[in-house]
């Protein structure tokens, strides 16, 4: 790093540290009071209801069909409500909640083993290492019992035991077995069932499906939300599409990164669009970097593949104690020039640390020359993961039983044996805690937009636990919203809304100038060069150590890469008709946004929380550190406007139940 | 390594489409397929020609959404999705065509890309259990044995893919849909509509344009989750019993 400045080069004097404003903070999120037990009955009770009669002239979109769009569109459309669903891919079944591997989470206690519905909202508020609203996750443990409930019915195949009740694991390092899961294909196997479910509401007609559908803007009528601006990728058509709410379910924003295990084409358009329309974005810092993914083989890498963590159970983690080693076959390097560094530092958890714990300590290791694999860049960026001792422990017979399914995906992928070397492994960004800001009723600054699943940011707080995700895009789809929803419905139907209003004209000019915009630009570089290059300066950045130097530097080198973008960016072929480079260049010209406003949010949070490590932030011994006394708020930011600097509104996270602590794995 | 590829470009739905051939050099063994794809898209988009369209998501075997004929067999060479094939298991100098799913009731949208709106259309025919949101009884209400729930997940697998209609000389989906009824009938839950699921379903089927089954058996060796070809002995007891009894 050459930047000693404090601002960026390009900043605006009289904004905090030349880069954001401060507005009024958020005093009411709307969650009931009482005893946190009774809020979300109190809240079911006090939504207005809709007469069934009236509920087919109310209409609803929804973009995204993953757990938390899929399970909403066929939710309302169940009730009777008229829903447009819109997903990209070719078909809703093919969303990336499909790609979940480990399980979901309930609070059934089936183990008789001390599980409760406080102990997950308990384990829950201290995983997102305090900050989460107690609300929002009582409610998500709360309604995790009916999840399981509702996929059984649908016929979701969950492990059972040989009596046929279901299975449960311990998983991520929780004491208790709630975890539901279907091998390692969890997600996928609930996602079915929610699609299930939606295209029986579609050929009962409550729900009209368009897939290969790109929503590109939102429209907002006099402050509320009242419909989308879509292009369609078959026949390149800007369509409108208008209703009484809107719904974004439209996933994380990992791949700003560029590699991160999300699917090719996860992308942050629509609630960036959203947000540029006023809805705040909160939290955009909180990233989850997942510890056991496949290494990055070279230039050409396109994805990163995730393996579950269920891997650390019996794998040992290692890399030579010498940077001469590094080199060398792992099995010829003898016991005492290893460092099992987990166990080293951890003693009591050893491999089976945290998350954040795991990725920063491989991080470290390379750091200091010690990692191992294939050379990208100046670094090796891999560490060993050794089953030696477990198949001497279980036999190899045991250890496939247990593991096969990712150790053969791991040696399709490097085309290594693991059963004969040490697998390789380095983590990879997995998730984002950050998205739109929503209040208990999952509704966004914007009146009548609402925002679930890995879209929003309400639950996990800085860092998510395993098997939670799913959780969350279920408990949002089939059993909250639908519920929130009607309450803000049950104020319509809405004054009829003509495709000539001004705002619906002005929504969809604005799409039209930018799809042009991006053909005639005719520059020299593709949309994917400008995106590795965005990801490599997110990863060095604001991946998994963060710096107050670091972070100005990243900010002035996104800046340059948005302004040079704009001017050379290279997309072949029309409009009007299937273009996956223009595709891309929408998605990528919005990263280039979000990233800066990521950098942010980790510039002024100078504290280490959850998968946020500020360097400045730590203890004696290398510890992430938090401060209570400053940060225990939500940071939710409002745009500022195309030239215009970021406002931050904070949001005070008060713990009435559970007690704020330092978080220990030594 | 550097290879010859041939590939099947079509402009659009009712353009007329061709082979064209491109050279790729310096192809590294541990690029995915679709990576190698990739490749060839930057070079032709820095010399200005428009890049080939295939789809991809997930890119991690599990989405469903990729599927090329890879010198004419589905997904390649290995059992397994295109997004999972890996250069590996190609030689230098070899010559590779690549095309689309072949099937009237796929129809090419451009290039590689094809419309496999007719399995969600089979899957909108009879493909789920009726239970509304909120009247689901206790999960353990109903056990399921074991075997069942195995059996059950095992044809559940399916990933949608579409490689059993590519792999099938008659382009039949029965791999597809005899997947999703053995699923659902294996389980408790999905009695009730058990009858009504395969008369429908089938119906769909052959309304869509896929062919009927042979018991040729390429569909089973080409599905990349092995769904084994007794889901389609399944479906055809099931939609006997269902006609005998007046489905």
């Amino acid at each position: 790093m050459t930047t000693t400045s404090t601002t960026p080069s390009s900043s605006v004097p009289g904004l905090v540290h030349g880069v954001y404003a401060e507005g009024e903070p958020i005093r009411d999120t709307k969650a009931p009071p009482g005893p946190i037990d009774r809020r979300w009955n109190t809240r079911k009770f006090e939504a207005s209801l809709v007469n069934p009669a009236n509920r087919r002239k109310l209409s609803v979109i929804i973009v995204g069909t993953g757990l938390a769009g899929g399970a909403a569109a066929a939710t309302l459309g169940e009730a009777g409500y008229q829903v447009k669903s819109f997903c990209y891919q070719d078909s809703p079944r093919r969303a990336h909640s499909i790609a979940a591997q480990g399980g979901i989470n309930a609070a059934k206690n089936y183990k008789e083993d001390g599980d409760s519905v406080y102990r997950l909202f308990y384990d829950t508020v201290k995983g997102g290492d305090y900050r989460s609203r107690e609300s929002n996750v009582y409610r998500l443990a709360e309604v995790s019992t009916n999840i399981i409930d509702q996929c059984v019915a649908q016929g979701v195949p969950f492990a059972r035991e040989y009596g046929g009740l279901l299975d449960n694991r311990s998983f991520g390092g929780v004491q208790v077995s709630r975890t539901f899961y279907a091998r390692g294909q969890t997600g996928q196997q609930l996602l079915i069932g929610a699609y299930q479910a939606l295209e029986r509401q579609v050929a009962a007609g409550t729900v009209e499906m368009f897939s290969r559908h790109e929503m590109l803007e939102v429209v907002v009528v006099d402050g509320k939300a009242r419909g989308i601006i879509a292009r369609d990728l078959v026949t390149g058509e800007i369509e409108t599409h208008l209703a009484d709410a809107v719904v974004l379910a439209s996933g994380g924003y990992g791949n700003v990164f560029y590699l991160s295990t999300n699917a090719m084409g996860s992308n942050v358009t629509a609630t960036w669009r959203a947000h540029r329309k006023g809805a705040h974005f909160a939290n955009p810092c909180y990233t989850q970097i997942h510890p056991t993914c496949i290494p990055v083989a070279g230039e050409h890498q396109s994805k990163l593949t995730l393996m579950s963590e269920s891997l650390r159970n019996d794998g040992r983690i290692w890399v030579p104690k010498n940077a001469a080693d590094c080199e060398k076959d792992p099995r010829e390097i003898p016991e005492e020039d290893r460092d099992y560094y987990l166990e080293r530092i951890y003693p009591s958890f050893g491999n089976l640390v945290p998350r954040d714990i795991a990725s920063r300590q491989a991080k470290n290791v390379c750091d200091e020359g010690r990692g191992v694999g294939p050379k990208v860049g100046d670094f090796r960026r891999g560490v060993y993961l050794d089953f030696t001792d477990a198949l001497k422990r279980m036999s190899a017979e045991a250890v496939a039983e247990k593991y096969g399914n990712l150790l053969d995906m791991y040696q399709r992928i490097t085309g290594e044996n693991p059963y004969e070397v040490p697998m390789r492994i380095y983590p990879a960004v997995h998730y984002t805690m950050g998205g739109l800001w929503v209040d208990y009723d999952l509704q966004s600054s914007i009146p009548g937009l609402f925002v679930t699943g890995e879209a929003n940011f309400s639950d996990h707080g800085a860092n998510r636990l395993g098997a939670s995700a799913l959780m969350q895009g279920l408990a949002d789809g089939y059993f909250v919203l639908p519920h929130t929803i009607r309450d803000y419905l049950a104020r319509g139907p809405f004054e009829k809304l003509e495709e000539s209003h001004e705002a619906v004209v002005e929504a969809r000019a604005s799409v039209d100038a930018r799809v042009q915009k991006f053909l005639s630009i005719k520059g020299d570089r593709s949309v994917d060069s400008f995106h590795k290059e965005l990801g490599n300066i997110m990863w060095e950045f604001c991946g998994m150590e963060r710096s107050e130097e670091g972070l100005l530097k990243a900010i002035d080198l996104i800046r340059g890469l948005r302004d040079e973008f704009w001017r050379n960016v290279k997309v072949l072929g029309a409009a009007d008709t299937l273009n996956q480079s223009l595709e891309k260049a929408g998605r990528v010209a919005d990263f280039l946004e979000l990233g800066e406003l990521m950098c942010i949010d980790a510039l002024h949070r100078r504290e280490s929380c959850g998968g946020h490590f500020r360097a400045e932030s730590q203890t004696e011994d290398g510890e992430a550190l938090r401060h209570d006394d400053e940060y225990a708020y939500v940071a939710a930011w409002e745009w500022g406007g195309q030239d215009g600097a970021p406002v931050l509104h904070k949001e005070d996270l008060v713990y009435e139940f559970v007690e704020m602590k330092q978080r220990s794995y030594k | 390594m550097n290879l010859t590829l041939k590939i099947w470009r079509q402009a659009g739905p009712k353009a007329k489409g061709e082979m064209v051939t491109y050279p790729v050099t310096d192809i590294s063994e541990d690029m995915s397929f679709l990576e190698m794809l990739d490749v060839l898209n930057e070079q032709l988009n820095a010399r200005g020609e428009e890049p080939i369209a295939f789809d991809s998501d997930c890119r991690e075997g599990i989405c469903g959404m990729c599927g090329l004929m890879i010198s004419g067999k589905a997904h390649g060479p290995e059992v397994t999705t295109t997004c999972q094939l890996h250069m590996r298991s190609f030689s230098d100098g070899d010559e590779i065509t690549i095309e689309p799913w072949r099937a009237d009731a796929f129809p090419v949208i451009k290039d590689l890309v094809v419309d496999r709106g007719s399995f969600d259309r089979i899957i909108q025919a009879g493909g789920f259990i009726s239970a509304n949101t909120g009247s689901a009884p206790e999960a353990h209400s109903v056990p399921v044995p074991k075997p069942k729930a195995d059996r059950a997940f095992m044809a559940a697998a399916c990933i949608g893919c579409g490689a059993c209609v590519a792999a099938c000389p008659n382009a039949s989906g029965m791999l597809f849909m005899g997947a999703k009824i053995t699923h659902l009938g294996e389980l408790p839950q999905g009695q009730p509509e058990r009858d009504a699921r395969v008369v429908n379903m089938v119906s769909q089927h052959d309304h869509e344009g896929f062919g009927g089954c042979t018991n040729i058996g390429e569909c089973s060796s080409a599905c990349p989750k092995e769904i084994p070809l007794d889901v389609i002995n399944q479906l055809n007891k099931d939609l006997r019993g269902a006609l005998m009894r007046g489905e």
